[in-house]
């Protein structure tokens, strides 16, 4: 504990200097811009920024304020998804869809401020419980982690792919339709133990296979502008005033939600560590928040307490989302697997033994969601009518700017024109997939966690000899392997238990 | 959703399920065809090249077929409008000039071509006066030209007009 503490301060150093402050608030405000524009998310607007990062983490040190530029536009975009769902009633990012119930009522009411300072302010809360929760057990989760072999660590693999078919609301065959299409993808390509071709059908282009950050700007990018045009060419929104009285008004009445806001960040870091993302903890909590509220009723009409829920569970679920990463290489959410890429490309192996081998990098990174978070609030707080204004362009000039933006950071991945096709093929598989409703992050996820994954299941074959027996070996994989069988008949077991009933 | 005249179903969901779900099986069936091709089996040397995608093709197949015979079992009552005719054009007037756009960046370079994405869309779409067209699109290239070459040293595909103008 006192040497976490340690840790922590030296990380608090790390991050202190002139150049990684700056690049925080460079992060902080990319972000909010991303979040409020249709079709760039956090997903895709780190996907699109990562090459961006490339030279930038051969200086020594350099991946440290990689990982922070990143890492805060994922904050920004967090926190940017609110302005939209209130304002407009256009949820920027999937998780806000929750914060639209409530927060475009109050603002119809004329209270978008106090609407807005409620969410960025349970946002900043939400974020804040789940970096406490990330200081404390990361240490604790990685040094488990270390013992962790190829079968474990294939288990750890499974419970997670296991998780999404589990606690999906989706259809399960669907899901499991997506998440092998994206293990499949990813196996394009060489092999990575024997270095044979595999199904690139003589394709030169082929050779590297496909690569997840083309995939996740198609997929995210691409496929959300199309969406977002069936509803018109148009956005009509309130408008956004926030002053230092309503401010503070605000805050002297949130604290009556203290409950509200302990229980949804508990909802929040759950759903985020494991691999239930942003988007269904805000529902959920908004449901908890609706039933145990004694204004419950009100729920929909516009209630402060209604933007409190959804906006603490999804910030902490999405801050959270990066503790499996950090301490497993298990992303909880499709931007956290981007972030993971992107530690990858730097040449830094996620898992346990970052915090053995890169403390500076995983302390900074973690110093760095404290003071991200902090910069985020007063961004947001200070700068709305500004972001706000953005989305009054109108969607015939920002659309393209948006998939012209899509298109060179498709580009400058592999320097290949070809992603740049690759790109608009995905975009129209996610436009489809969306309104069929296959759940696009398992797929996500697998193409990042695709090779690792079938690597640590070879080489756990390999050491069993072909036995599957050996993910039943010993009690830790045992048990791994069976939550995962748990979850993954889940939809099977439920079904069953209804059916009886 | 508008009920206008053009609120009509141009796809039903049925037949986008159907469609998806088959897709889906076709590139199972590709999958597991490369992975036989390669050696799905246990090798001398542990598993082969094959062996992980084949099993990934066969659960793919699998899943999704139970996707298609779910779609086939919609029935008509519950069978609502996947996209309207109003909405498709408004994503078939994005998404053709996008695929024309995606073509053209090997000939023009991205910088050309992007100019003229964002112009036909200002113009065709917004109605935009080909002052504030010109001035919006010519200015987006140029900022693009300046943080991608000149700021972040990355280069972007260039065409015959960079060439003329001596920038790459």
């Amino acid at each position: 504990m006192i040497d976490d503490l340690q840790s922590l301060m030296h990380g608090f150093i790390v991050v202190l200097t002139m150049k990684n402050l700056l690049l925080m608030m460079v992060g902080v405000i990319l972000g909010v811009i991303i979040g409020v524009l249709p079709g760039l998310g956090g997903a895709n607007g780190v996907a699109i920024l990562l090459p961006l990062t490339f030279s930038m983490a051969q200086t020594p040190g350099g991946q440290t304020s990689a990982i922070i530029l990143l890492s805060c536009i994922y904050w920004g975009a967090l926190f940017g998804g609110a302005i939209t769902s209130i304002l407009f009633n256009i949820p920027g990012e999937p998780w806000s869809v929750a914060t639209t119930f409530d927060g475009y009522p109050l603002a119809q009411k004329g209270r978008a401020g106090a609407a807005l300072t409620a969410s960025f302010t349970s946002s900043f809360f939400g974020a804040l419980v789940a970096v406490l929760v990330i200081s404390f057990l990361a240490p604790v989760v990685a040094n488990f982690a270390l013992e962790f072999g190829p079968p474990e660590f294939f288990a750890v693999y499974l419970l997670t792919f296991c998780a999404f078919i589990g606690m999906s609301k989706e259809s399960p065959f669907k899901t499991i339709s997506s998440m092998m299409l994206g293990f499949a993808l990813a196996a394009v390509g060489t092999d990575p133990v024997t270095g044979t071709l595999r199904m690139t059908f003589g394709f030169m282009s082929l050779l590297n296979g496909f690569d997840f950050l083309v995939a996740v700007i198609g997929l995210f990018g691409i496929g959300e502008i199309l969406i977002t045009l069936e509803e018109g060419l148009a956005f009509k929104g309130a408008s956004a005033k926030i002053n230092l009285k309503v401010v503070i008004e605000t805050w002297k009445e949130l604290p009556r939600y203290w409950l509200t806001s302990l229980r949804s960040a508990a909802v929040g870091c759950f759903m985020g560590i494991v691999p239930g993302g942003a988007t269904p903890a805000s529902f959920m909590s908004y449901g908890v928040a609706r039933r145990f509220s004694k204004d419950g009723d009100k729920f929909g009409t516009g209630v402060v307490e209604g933007v409190v829920a959804p906006e603490t569970a999804a910030h902490a679920a999405g801050t959270s989302a990066l503790l499996p990463m950090i301490t497993l290489g298990v992303p909880g959410s499709p931007t956290a697997a981007v972030l993971l890429g992107g530690l990858l490309i730097w040449g830094l192996q996620p898992g346990p033994l970052l915090f053995v081998e890169q403390k500076d990098f995983v302390w900074g990174l973690i110093a760095s969601m404290y003071l991200g978070n902090i910069a985020g609030l007063i961004v947001v707080l200070t700068c709305v009518p500004l972001f706000a204004a953005i989305l009054r362009i109108p969607f015939s000039v920002i659309a393209p700017i948006i998939v012209v933006i899509c298109a060179i950071g498709a580009y400058t991945v592999h320097n290949a024109n070809f992603d740049i096709y690759m790109m608009v093929v995905f975009g129209v598989a996610g436009y489809m997939f969306k309104k069929l409703s296959y759940p696009l992050a398992p797929l996500v996820l697998a193409i990042v966690l695709g090779d690792n994954a079938e690597a640590s299941f070879r080489q756990a074959m390999l050491i069993s000899q072909g036995d599957m027996s050996v993910f039943f070996a010993n009690k830790l994989v045992g048990t791994l392997t069976g939550l995962a069988l748990l979850l993954l008949f889940w939809p099977l077991i439920s079904w069953l238990i209804r059916r009886f009933r | 959703m508008s009920q206008g005249s053009d609120g009509r179903a141009a796809f039903r969901y049925k037949t986008a399920e159907l469609a998806v779900a088959g897709f889906f099986i076709v590139l199972g069936l590709i999958v597991i065809y490369d992975s036989i091709r390669l050696g799905a089996k246990w090798g001398s040397d542990g598993p082969q090249a094959g062996y992980f995608p084949f099993y990934l093709g066969v659960i793919i197949c699998i899943s999704s077929a139970i996707t298609f015979v779910r779609g086939v079992l919609i029935r008509p009552e519950k069978n609502g409008t996947f996209v309207e005719v109003q909405q498709l054009k408004l994503v078939l007037a994005v998404l053709v000039p996008t695929a024309l756009y995606v073509g053209l960046v090997p000939w023009l370079g991205i910088y050309v071509s992007s100019a003229l994405f964002v112009a036909l869309f200002m113009r065709w779409l917004g109605k935009y006066p080909w002052w504030m067209v010109a001035l919006v699109s010519v200015g987006n290239s140029v900022a693009f030209f300046l943080i991608f070459e000149v700021w972040f040293l990355v280069p972007l595909p260039k065409g015959p007009l960079e060439a003329l103008l001596g920038l790459d």
